[in-house]
C-alpha cells in the first residue's frame, strides 16, 4: 500500500488521520467529551494522559468498537459508525492494549491470520520477511503456541501482526506495558525504523511520556475526555513547565 | 470373548455417530458459547432429506453431498437470522429460541414425511469380509465415514485460511475483527459446518435404527455425554469422548448381562443405556466439567 | 382521575377499585361458586371440570419451575421428571398402601422436595447452558429410569398403576370432578399463596439476588449453595405436587406420559405466561392444558383453511411461537401485559 502524499487543493497533503469533537460512550458513561487532533502522513503523534484520560478510548474509536458520535476521517473518507473489521482493512493497523495475542495459535499462525484478507501472497511473503527482519525472535519462535511467548516477544508478535496487514496507520496502545526498560527500548528503535522505512504513519498512546516524547512529532496531552494541550513533541518534552503541569515530571 | 468384541465393535460404530454428534456441538459451543439443544433434530431433519433424495433415484453418495450443503445452507441461515440478532440477550432467551428450534424441527419433519417409521437401505455393500463376524458392513461403514470427516475437518482447520481464521474468530474475537476478519460470518460459518456434519451423522445412523422423527433424541443424549466426557471446548477430546462413551455404554451392558448370567442378578442390561449417559453427563459436570482434555474457564467478576 | 365530571367514570372506577381489592375473594369463593352451580345445573360438563382442574394442576408445575428458573436464574429443562416423580409417589401409596388421595400429597411433597434438592446439590456448581444441559440429559432419561427393572414391583412397569378417584367427602352433592376441582383450587392457592410469601421474605430477596449475580450475592452473605440446593427442592416440591393431583385426577400413571415432551411443555407454559411472575404461572398452566387438549384440533382446522402441502403440527406453531415471543416479549404474557399497564398508567 502506498502512503505517498494526497495532494487536495492547495500544496498541502491532506492529513492521513482527521478526529473532530469525538465523543465516545460506554453504555451510559461518557469517556470522550470532543477530542480533536490530527496526524499528518509518515508522522508519529503521540497520545498522553494519565490513566482513565480517555487514550484508550480514542483508540478504540477510531477502530468502531466504542460507540461514538463527531467526525473521523481517514485520508478524507469518513470511518465513524464503521465495523471494525471494515476499517481494519481501509488500512488501519491495531496493537491493543495487552497485545490481543492468540494464544492458541502458533506465532506462525498468528501472523497468517493477519494477512488473511490480503490477497497478494508475494506481497504478504514480503512483509513476513520484513517483519522477521525486524523481531528475528519470532522467526526463532515461529512454531511455538504463542501464549508461552515473553511479554516483549508477544509486544513484538502483536506489532507484527499490524504490519502483517501493510497498514498505512498503525495505532499502538502502551506498547511498553509490563516490559523491561531494554526491551521497550529495542521495541521503539524498531518501531522508528518501521515508521521511517515501511513508511507506517503511528498514533502512539502511551503513559510513560518521556519515551513516547523521544519518538513521536507531535503530542497530544488528554486530561478526562479532552484535549488540553498539543504540540510538537521536541517542545513539550524541553519545556519543563509543561512537563511539570501536564505530565507529571 | 467373541461377544465382547462384537459389542466393543459396535460400541465404536455408535460411538462414531456420537463423535460426529459431539463435534458439532462443540464446534457451536467453542465459537458462540452455546449449546446446540437442537442439534439432534436438525440432524435427524436432515437424515430425512437424504431419505427424500434417496426416494426420487439418487445414488446415496451423491444425495450426502448434497444434503450437506442444504443443512450448510441452514445453520448459516439459522445463525445468521434467529441467533445473531439474539447475540446480548439473556441465556435463558437463548436457551428457549434453541428448544423453539428443536420442536419446528421435530415437527416440520413429522409434519412433511409423517411420523411412519421408515426404512433406509444402506449404502454400503452387505458383503462377508474378513472381520465379519464381529462387525457389520454399516458399522464399519458408519467408522469409515466419520473417520474420514474428521481428517476432512481436521485438514481444513489446521491448513486452511478460512479455517485459521475461523479457529480465530471463535478464539479471539476482538483480535480476529483487528485482523480485519469478519467474525460475524466466521460465527455463521462455524454454524452451517455444524449443521453439515450432524448431517453425516443422521443420514449415517437411519439406516441402523429406522428413520423416524424421535430417532435422535437419545442419541443427541450419547452425543452430549460424548463431548462432556471428551471436554465441550475441545473439538479432537469431543471426538475421543464420542467413541469412549460408545464403547463404555455397550461394556456396561455386555457386563450387565454377563453379571446377571453368572449370578441371576440384574443390575443394568441394555434397558439402562440412558440412564448410564445421564450418570455419565451427571458425573462429568460434577466432578469435571472441562473433561478429558478441555480446558477449564477461569469466571470473571 | 376521581376528579372527571361524568359519574358513570366514577361508578365504573369504584367497580373496578373493589373488584381489584376483593379479587382474592372473588376468585377463590365466589367463582368456584358459580362455577359450582352452573355445573349442577348442567352448562357445565364434568369433562370440562376436568380440562379447568387440570389447567390449574399445570399452572402449579409451572409455578415450580418459575420459582426456580425466573426468580433463582436455575435453568432447567427436566422438570417433568420431578411431575413424573410426584405422580408416581402419589400412586403408589394409593396403590400399594391404600392411601386416601390426600394423605399421599404430603408424602408426595416431601419426597420431590429430597429429590430435588438430591439433585440440585451437584448441579449447584453448574453455570447457566451447563445446569440445562444436565436437566434436558434428565428428562429424555425419565421414561427408562422409570421403566427400571428393580422398581418394577412398586411401579409396574411399563403397564403403569391405575388409581381410581375417590368419591367427595360428607356426602356433599358434588361430581368427583367437581370435587378434584375444588380441591386442586384450594391447593393452587395455598401454594401461590405460599410462594408470594416466599418471594417477599428476605429468602426471596436472596434468590432474587443469587438469580441477577451470584457472585455479589455471596460476597454479601448470602449462602448461596444452601439457598440453590433448598430452591430446587422446593421447585421439585411444586411440580411434584401438580404430578400428584395429575395423576389422582387422570386415575393413571405410565412411564410414557412423562417423555422429553413434558418438560418442554411446562418450559413452554413458563415461558408464554411470563418467566418471572406468579399470575404468568396460571396463564402458563392454561397454555399447557391448551397445547394437551387443543392443539391437534386448532392445527387441523389452520390445515384445512390454508391448504398447505405438509401437515400442519401444533409443536410447529409452538416452536415458531417461541422464537418470536423471545424477540418481542421475553417475559411473557405476564410480563408483556404488566409492561402495558405501566404504560398505560403513565400517559
Amino acid at each position: 500500500m502506498s502512503s505517498a502524499p494526497i495532494l487536495a487543493r492547495g500544496a498541502e497533503p491532506m492529513p492521513l488521520l482527521e478526529v473532530d469533537g469525538l465523543k465516545a460512550y460506554y453504555g451510559q458513561t461518557q469517556a470522550l467529551h470532543g477530542v480533536s487532533f490530527s496526524l499528518e502522513q509518515g508522522g508519529i503523534t503521540t497520545l498522553l494522559g494519565a490513566n482513565g484520560a480517555g487514550k484508550t478510548t480514542t483508540l478504540r474509536s477510531l477502530c468502531g468498537m466504542v460507540r461514538t458520535e463527531g467526525t473521523i476521517r481517514l485520508n478524507g473518507d469518513p470511518i465513524l459508525g464503521k465495523a471494525t473489521e471494515t476499517i481494519v482493512r481501509l488500512g488501519v493497523g491495531h496493537v491493543p492494549e495487552g497485545r490481543g495475542t492468540f494464544t492458541n495459535l502458533s506465532v506462525d499462525e498468528n501472523l497468517r491470520v493477519a494477512a488473511y484478507t490480503r490477497q497478494d501472497k508475494v506481497a504478504v511473503q514480503r512483509d513476513l520477511d520484513m517483519v522477521f527482519e525486524y523481531f528475528p525472535i519470532l522467526k526463532a519462535r515461529i512454531d511455538q503456541q504463542a501464549g508461552t511467548l515473553s511479554g516483549g516477544e508477544q509486544q513484538m508478535l502483536a506489532i507484527s501482526r499490524a504490519l502483517m496487514l501493510s497498514p498505512r496507520l498503525m495505532l499502538l496502545d502502551e506498547p511498553s506495558f509490563g516490559l523491561a526498560p531494554l526491551i521497550v527500548q529495542e521495541i521503539f528503535r524498531i518501531m522508528r525504523r518501521i515508521n521511517t522505512e515501511a513508511k507506517v504513519s503511528m498514533l502512539l498512546v502511551e503513559q510513560n511520556a518521556a519515551l513516547a516524547l523521544d519518538l513521536a512529532d507531535h503530542a497530544y496531552v488528554l486530561e478526562t475526555g479532552r484535549v488540553v494541550m498539543s504540540g510538537k513533541a521536541a517542545d513539550i518534552k524541553n519545556d519543563e513547565a509543561i512537563r511539570k503541569s501536564y505530565l507529571g515530571y | 470373548m467373541e461377544q465382547l468384541i462384537q459389542q466393543v465393535a459396535a460400541g465404536l460404530a455408535n460411538g462414531a455417530i456420537y463423535a460426529l454428534l459431539a463435534l458439532a456441538l462443540v464446534m457451536i459451543f467453542v465459537s458462540t458459547d452455546h449449546i446446540n439443544f437442537a442439534q439432534g433434530e436438525m440432524a435427524m431433519f436432515s437424515a430425512y432429506l437424504t431419505w427424500q433424495f434417496l426416494q426420487w433415484g439418487l445414488n446415496f453418495w451423491i444425495a450426502l453431498p448434497v444434503v450437506m450443503v442444504l443443512s450448510f445452507v441452514i445453520g448459516v441461515g439459522i445463525e445468521r437470522i434467529i441467533l445473531r440478532p439474539l447475540h446480548s440477550a439473556p441465556l435463558l432467551s437463548v436457551v428457549v429460541v434453541f428448544i423453539g428450534l428443536l420442536t419446528i424441527f421435530h415437527a416440520l419433519a413429522g409434519g412433511i414425511w409423517t411420523h411412519t417409521i421408515k426404512a433406509v437401505p444402506s449404502p454400503f455393500p452387505q458383503v462377508s469380509f474378513p472381520g465379519s463376524s464381529y462387525i457389520g458392513p454399516h458399522q464399519l461403514g458408519m467408522i469409515a465415514v466419520t473417520i474420514v470427516m474428521l481428517f476432512a475437518l481436521f485438514a481444513f482447520f489446521r491448513l486452511t485460511p478460512l479455517g485459521l481464521a475461523m479457529r480465530a474468530a471463535a478464539q479471539n474475537p476482538a483480535s480476529a475483527r483487528l485482523a480485519g476478519i469478519s467474525v460475524d460470518w466466521m460465527l455463521a460459518l462455524g454454524w452451517g459446518l455444524a449443521a453439515a456434519v450432524g448431517a453425516v451423522a443422521g443420514s449415517m445412523v437411519a439406516p441402523a435404527v429406522y428413520l423416524e422423527p424421535n430417532m435422535m433424541a437419545s442419541i443427541l443424549l450419547y452425543g452430549f455425554a460424548g463431548a462432556l466426557v471428551g471436554g465441550i471446548s475441545s473439538p479432537g477430546g469431543a471426538v475421543a469422548g464420542g467413541f469412549i462413551v460408545g464403547v463404555l455404554e455397550n461394556l456396561i451392558a455386555f457386563l450387565g448381562n454377563a453379571l446377571e448370567r453368572a449370578t441371576g442378578f440384574y443390575l443394568v442390561g441394555n434397558g439402562e443405556k440412558l440412564t448410564v449417559a445421564l450418570i455419565i453427563v451427571i458425573t462429568v459436570l460434577t466432578l469435571k466439567p472441562s473433561g478429558l482434555f478441555g480446558h477449564v474457564t477461569v469466571k470473571r467478576v | 382521575m376521581a376528579t372527571t365530571a361524568s359519574t358513570s367514570s366514577t361508578v365504573a372506577d369504584t367497580a373496578t377499585g373493589f373488584a381489584w381489592r376483593y379479587r382474592y375473594w372473588l376468585l377463590l369463593v365466589v367463582l368456584p361458586v358459580l362455577l359450582i352451580a352452573a355445573g349442577k345445573a348442567g352448562y357445565i360438563s364434568n369433562f370440562q371440570f376436568l380440562q379447568l382442574s387440570l389447567m390449574i394442576v399445570y399452572s402449579i408445575a409451572v409455578l415450580g419451575l418459575i420459582l426456580l428458573t425466573g426468580f433463582n436464574g436455575q435453568i432447567s429443562l427436566g422438570h417433568g421428571a420431578f411431575f413424573a416423580v410426584g405422580a408416581y409417589t402419589a400412586a403408589i401409596m394409593i396403590d400399594q398402601a391404600g392411601w386416601p388421595f390426600w394423605a399421599t400429597l404430603p408424602v408426595a411433597a416431601l419426597v420431590c422436595f429430597i429429590v430435588g434438592y438430591l439433585f440440585g446439590l451437584p448441579a449447584l456448581r453448574l453455570e447457566g447452558h451447563y445446569l440445562a444441559l444436565a436437566t434436558f440429559a434428565l428428562a429424555v432419561a425419565v421414561p427408562q429410569i422409570l421403566k427400571y427393572k428393580h422398581i418394577e414391583p412398586l411401579t409396574r412397569g411399563v403397564m403403569g398403576i391405575n388409581v381410581f378417584k375417590s368419591d367427595p367427602p360428607f356426602g356433599l352433592p358434588l361430581s368427583t370432578d367437581q370435587w378434584m376441582f375444588l380441591v386442586v383450587l384450594a391447593l393452587a392457592a395455598l401454594m401461590f399463596w405460599i410462594a408470594r410469601n416466599l418471594l417477599d421474605s428476605r429468602t426471596g430477596r436472596a434468590l432474587v439476588a443469587i438469580r441477577d449475580h451470584s457472585m455479589a450475592a455471596s460476597t454479601m452473605g448470602i449462602n448461596v449453595s444452601h439457598y440453590k440446593a433448598v430452591m430446587f427442592g422446593i421447585s421439585a416440591l411444586y411440580t411434584g405436587l401438580a404430578g400428584a393431583m395429575h395423576g389422582i385426577i387422570f386415575e393413571f400413571v405410565s412411564p410414557d406420559s412423562f417423555r422429553f415432551e413434558l418438560s418442554i411443555a411446562i418450559l413452554v407454559g413458563a415461558v408464554v405466561g411470563g418467566i418471572a411472575s406468579l399470575p404468568g404461572a396460571i396463564i402458563g398452566g392454561v397454555f399447557v392444558q391448551v397445547i394437551e387438549k387443543y392443539a391437534d384440533a386448532l392445527t387441523r382446522k389452520i390445515s384445512a383453511a390454508v391448504h398447505l402441502p405438509l401437515e400442519l403440527e401444533p409443536w410447529l406453531i409452538y416452536g415458531i411461537a417461541l422464537i418470536i415471543l423471545m424477540y418481542t416479549m421475553p417475559m411473557g404474557i405476564a410480563g408483556g401485559m404488566a409492561a402495558l399497564w405501566r404504560r398505560l398508567k403513565r400517559s
